[in-house]
């Protein structure tokens, strides 16, 4: 039995160190993402839908052709999501009430101070840079597809046609190309005509969203989309409209991802911990049970014999001692008339 | 079941031996498009719905149906009830082909399948959820093998190392409850990364919670299910102790499953309440919640306080198939039908036929596995040379082996 407690007990320790790590990474303090990490604004009152981006994206990544050339307006008629050779796409919205004419949102990767795909991946494919950009390793991910699950933008994709090694693609804030030297710029905002997009230090971007509010009255909603939704992101989004009306979504909250998942994931090894103990505790409570009722049998056994046994000596005791005075009884009452008879003969002889 | 052809009896093209072919068929040809033409080739994933019923199904109802492995084995080895022992190598033996499947399962399902050992041995990802689930799952694959070894040993003769896994039984069982309470609860914690895209309904910090307890009543549930199942296809071999336990079995188990399921049904109330969710019940999304609610958890939880109460064997086989409908539902739900519910229709995921065939065959392999080692190896019977019961009397003469060569004749029907 003690060896199996300890078993059970060393079961645990060693799963406690292998799982005690994840629990509150995110720890009391509030990370406010890194400091001097670059981001990009995006201001919806100066996109015109022209798809640049779309074209410089493609070009600076290397991605395939589209089927469509990017000149080509019309498919802006339907809604389009990021794929695996896209990694930014325009959106137009019209019949919004309170705008003149159609508004347009650019799709990327809002590049999260605290990504929901890094926390989510189970080998820590994705890296958040102290520069901003959340990258991806090719070399380790599994294809398990949790990422795109977690992501509350819906941002990673996958490439599903390749049988054997399909790779997460996304947006990468051209971290390659800039950290090479080859750009200065990611790829979108430098084929942006008219300044849609401005990359820059994110405090920066943030002063600039603000000074863009003060400066033309009425021309913006002040908030900054990206601010703080899901503890806040290197892409920031300034609109005439609300954000809602671009397809965007406003009950994200401000929770970083990983604080969504800490909280269970620290019960993890309270349970590794306790519930050896508890359970070893349960059965031995058990054995002791069924030992101590056997015990208890057998000492109710052992009582009964017992008392029968006495009952049973006592019986015959009482038997004997009837017995006995039943035959000292019948000796005596032999002997006296024995004694008697004599008597009475003497007694006849002598008449 | 052969009337139109009894001379079919005796060949191999017997309806199961077809149909399992065709199965096998099937899933061999999905399998070379899987891996020639990639996921999309197979599949109706998108890049809004990355996981579709193979993760539904296989991974999140088959952990949840394996449940009665731990439970089974708890009840017997920790909690004292040894009238349950002879239903706990069965259970074992279902919970290890069952998790055998899973991770079988999930080798179509991930990207780059032979990477799957890279969480544990190459780099980890500590703060995932899943990085918990792989972990807890590789673990219990492993120690599930361990607890089924006996049977094998018994069955190969190899009576040393047998007995020293039976002296390993309690620590391997409380490792088993350990890693199967963290891995049924984190199943459910994968989805605590997404309130935005789960419906609110079923969306709860609870959500570990729920998963971790209607695993249990699915456990007791599919065990009950299961005892039906085999006593019809394999009665001939069981032995006198497996066939007198089993009523008690049945019984035992529909109470704890009665319990478990009220204890599930207030917790899901409390999910609701907490964050006053009440006025989704008015929905549509709310008025499913409510049949899995009332339809899947309460009637079955009723059904089940029935049958102890008027020991109505034959209801707790209906309760126990509703239970289980009901964890299906509720992963289905999760997984599936309440995720992303925000997207518009033409966005929502539905499985391919080639997605259901996938899992279809999985079954099927499991259940070809698990008729193969139940007719082989001791499992509804104890082996003549390892009882731990004293033999009923009379037992000698109507043990199973008596019957093997009846087998024999026919191993490709099913049943009769």
């Amino acid at each position: 039995m003690l060896r199996r407690t300890f078993l059970g007990l060393l079961g645990a320790a060693g799963l406690g160190a292998a799982l005690g790590k994840p629990a509150h990474a995110a720890g009391a303090q509030h990370f406010q993402g890194y400091p001097g990490s670059f981001g990009v604004l995006f201001d919806s009152t100066r996109c015109i839908g022209c798809r640049s981006c779309e074209a410089g994206c493609n070009k600076v990544n290397e991605l395939p052709p589209p089927p469509e050339p990017f000149d080509d307006l019309s498919v802006l008629n339907t809604k389009r999501r990021t794929h695996a050779w896209t990694y930014t796409v325009v959106n137009r919205y019209d019949n919004i009430p309170g705008a003149a004419g159609p508004v347009y949102k650019k799709w990327q990767c809002n590049h999260c101070l605290e990504p929901a795909c890094a926390s989510s991946c189970f080998v820590r494919a994705f890296t958040k840079t102290p520069q901003g950009a959340v990258t991806w390793d090719g070399t380790v991910c599994v294809g398990c597809r949790y990422c795109m699950i977690a992501c509350p933008f819906e941002i990673p994709t996958f490439e599903y046609s390749e049988p054997l090694t399909p790779r997460i693609m996304k947006c990468t804030l051209c971290y390659p190309q800039i950290t090479s030297g080859k750009l200065k710029v990611p790829g979108c905002v430098g084929a942006c005509p008219v300044e849609a997009l401005v990359y820059g230090k994110r405090s920066d971007l943030i002063k600039i969203a603000r000074e863009r509010f003060h400066t033309f009255p009425g021309r913006y909603l002040n908030q900054i989309y990206g601010e703080h939704e899901m503890g806040g992101t290197n892409w920031l989004y300034i609109s005439g409209v609300p954000f809602s009306a671009l397809g965007m979504r406003e009950d994200l909250g401000v929770t970083p991802a990983p604080e969504l998942t800490s909280g269970a994931l620290a019960t993890v090894p309270i349970v590794a911990a306790a519930w050896p103990v508890l359970l070893t505790g349960i059965y031995a409570i058990n054995k002791r049970k069924d030992k101590i009722a056997r015990q208890e049998e057998a000492q109710a056994v052992a009582r009964a014999v017992a008392q029968a046994q006495a009952e049973a000596g006592a019986k015959l005791k009482k038997a004997m001692t009837k017995a006995e005075a039943e035959q000292k009884a019948a000796i005596e009452r032999e002997v006296k008339r024995a004694l008697e008879e004599a008597v009475k003969g003497q007694s006849q002889e002598g008449e | 079941m052969n009337t139109q052809n009894p001379a079919a009896k005796n060949s191999l093209l017997t309806p199961f031996n077809v149909t399992v072919g065709i199965i096998f068929l099937l899933g061999a040809l999905i399998t070379f498009l899987r891996f020639t033409k990639g996921l999309a080739g197979v599949t109706n994933l998108s890049d809004n719905n990355p996981w579709g019923v193979w993760i539904s199904f296989d991974l999140m109802c088959g952990v949840a149906l394996a449940a009665g492995g731990y439970t089974t084995s708890a009840a017997c080895y920790v909690f004292g009830l040894k009238r349950y022992h002879s239903a706990v190598r069965p259970a074992i033996l279902t919970a290890f082909l069952g998790y055998a499947l899973v991770v079988f399962a999930l080798h179509y399902d991930v990207g780059r399948p032979w990477r799957l050992p890279y969480p544990i041995f190459v780099q980890s990802g500590t703060t995932s959820v899943l990085f918990e689930v792989g972990l807890c799952v590789f673990l219990y694959l492993i120690t599930l093998f361990v607890e089924w070894t006996p049977a094998a040993l018994e069955w190969l003769g190899f009576r040393k190392y047998r007995n020293i896994i039976v002296k390993g039984t309690l620590a391997l069982t409380i490792f088993g409850v350990v890693l199967s309470t963290m891995h049924q609860s984190s199943l459910g914690a994968l989805y605590l990364i997404a309130p935005s895209k789960l419906h609110p309904l079923w969306y709860s910090s609870y959500i570990p919670l729920f998963f971790f307890i209607s695993s249990i009543a699915a456990g007791l549930s599919m065990v009950i299910f299961e005892g039906t199942l085999s006593h019809h296809f394999l009665h001939h071999k069981m032995d006198r102790t497996y066939q007198s336990e089993h009523n008690e079995v049945v019984l035992g188990f529909s109470k704890g499953a009665a319990m478990v399921l009220a204890c599930y049904f207030l917790l899901k109330l409390v999910g609701v309440a907490l964050d006053n969710k009440w006025h989704y019940l008015l929905t549509g999304y709310g008025a499913w919640f409510l049949v899995e609610l009332l339809g899947f958890v309460a009637l079955p939880c009723f059904l089940y306080a029935i049958t102890v109460r008027e020991k109505n064997l034959k209801l707790a086989k209906y309760a126990s198939i509703l239970t289980v409908l009901g964890i299906v539902l509720n992963r289905f739900n999760v997984s599936w039908f309440a995720f992303n519910w925000q997207l518009p229709a033409a966005d929502r995921y539905f499985p391919s036929w080639m997605e259901i065939a996938i899992s279809i065959y999985i079954v099927t392999i499991g259940v070809l596995f698990f008729r193969f080692i139940s007719t082989k190896m001791p499992i509804f019977y104890e082996h003549p040379e390892y009882r731990e019961h004293a033999p009923h009397e009379g037992e000698e003469e109507e043990g199973p082996e008596f019957t093997e060569h009846k087998l024999h004749k026919h191993p490709q029907t099913f049943g009769h």
